[in-house]
């Protein structure tokens, strides 16, 4: 499975010899699956492209669906941008990677930016703001939750050299505030690094 | 609304940049993000940064969309093109670039020296970033409460988001938070 996906991603877009289904999605097709994902997915679009691009369009497997999310998680930036990018283009080469992104974004931008538009007139409502207040809350204890749920597996295997460098980078940028570049340059090749004698 | 081309050059280079470090998400810029527009250039208060992620969730689409938001609270559709334009354009140069390798280089010790590597980064951005926005968050000792709940909850059952955020939206309508 990770071969196709491999050889898929390299080879020329239009190439008839890919060797997924008979027909690939069309441009179209991408940016309706990927407006739908981005339409759908209310608190972050993972489970929602998931259960488009595998189970419903079955154009890619489990096994690749993983392996490229995996691969787009610690690439930087948000994670199922990258996932359409990178998909859009295996797909359809850099129109495919464009329309999937534009799929991803564009609806969300318009909605937000409407958001955004009657939260300035009506932000200073009492109302809206006790109930965004609410809301804002309970958003900070979903990311607690997803930091936990992102830590477990290193506590499972008690990589206690992996623990201190997390907690490393939550102390330096989380509550010293330091600027994320200094600090970053510096943890990435130590974590690195790390990663690299413990697998020797 | 200010629509200086000085401002949007400045949101364009800085989100650009911050899309590059920011492991595991978009959560992973969240605390550069504060850092620029509520602490160095106090384009807002904590209170409306905590009200625009709140905002950015319950929007349908990806979590990123926060940039928008905040580009256009800082200057207008043309603030909200330019954060959006910076916080995925290079990101995703950058992703179909090394896809690339990375699926050359499958087996290769080195990446997967760099994936082991990068996992610490990305919880302990996470962390930094949900203490952010929480800190942000706490107007009373109630809405601690809220969000240490909402934590509990959401860690130990598999349920939509949205439900969580529709009984916290209702808590604080009531004028319990």
């Amino acid at each position: 499975m990770r071969a196709k996906l491999s050889v898929q991603i390299m080879s020329q877009p239009t190439s008839d010899a890919a060797p997924k289904p008979a027909e690939p999605p069309t441009v179209l097709e991408l940016f309706i699956a990927f407006a739908i994902i981005s339409l759908s997915g209310f608190g972050g679009v993972l489970y929602w492209s998931r259960r488009m691009l595998v189970d419903q369009r079955k154009w890619m497997t489990p096994a690749e669906f993983n392996d490229a999310y995996a691969l787009c998680q610690i690439l930087p930036g948000p994670t199922i941008v990258n996932l359409s990018v990178v998909f859009g283009r295996s797909i359809r080469g850099l129109p495919g990677a464009a329309v999937a992104l534009i799929g991803l974004i564009g609806p969300g931008m318009v909605i937000v930016i409407f958001f955004a538009f009657l939260y300035s007139i009506f932000g200073t409502i009492e109302a809206l703001q006790r109930m965004l207040t609410g809301v804002a809350a309970a958003a900070a204890g979903l990311v607690i939750s997803m930091t936990g749920k992102m830590a477990e597996p290193l506590f499972e295997e008690k990589n206690w050299l992996m623990c201190a460098m997390a907690v490393l980078v939550f102390v330096t940028i989380g509550l010293l505030r330091w600027p994320i570049w200094w600090v970053l340059l510096v943890l990435i090749p130590l974590s690195i690094a790390i990663a690299w004698r413990e697998r020797q | 609304m200010k629509h200086d081309s000085g401002i949007l050059l400045t949101l364009l280079g800085y989100f650009a940049l911050m899309s590059l470090f920011a492991v595991g998400g978009a959560n992973g810029a969240i605390p550069e993000m504060h850092r620029l527009v509520v602490e160095t250039r106090g384009w807002m208060t904590d209170r409306q940064f905590a009200d625009m992620f709140a905002l950015a969730q319950v929007t349908p689409g990806p979590n990123v969309i926060i940039v928008t938001l905040i580009g256009y609270h800082v200057a207008g559709i043309a603030g909200a093109l330019v954060t959006t334009l910076g916080m995925c354009g290079p990101a995703c140069a950058f992703a179909l670039f090394v896809s690339r390798l990375w699926y050359r280089f499958k087996n290769a010790p080195w990446r997967i020296a760099i994936q082991a590597g990068l996992v610490p980064v990305a919880i302990g951005l996470t962390a930094a970033s949900a203490l952010v926005v929480a800190r942000a968050a706490s107007t009373s000792w109630v809405s601690v409460v809220l969000t240490v709940v909402a934590a509990a909850v959401s860690y130990r059952l598999t349920l939509n988001p949205l439900w969580v955020f529709a009984v916290a939206a209702l808590l604080g309508l009531v004028g319990l938070v």
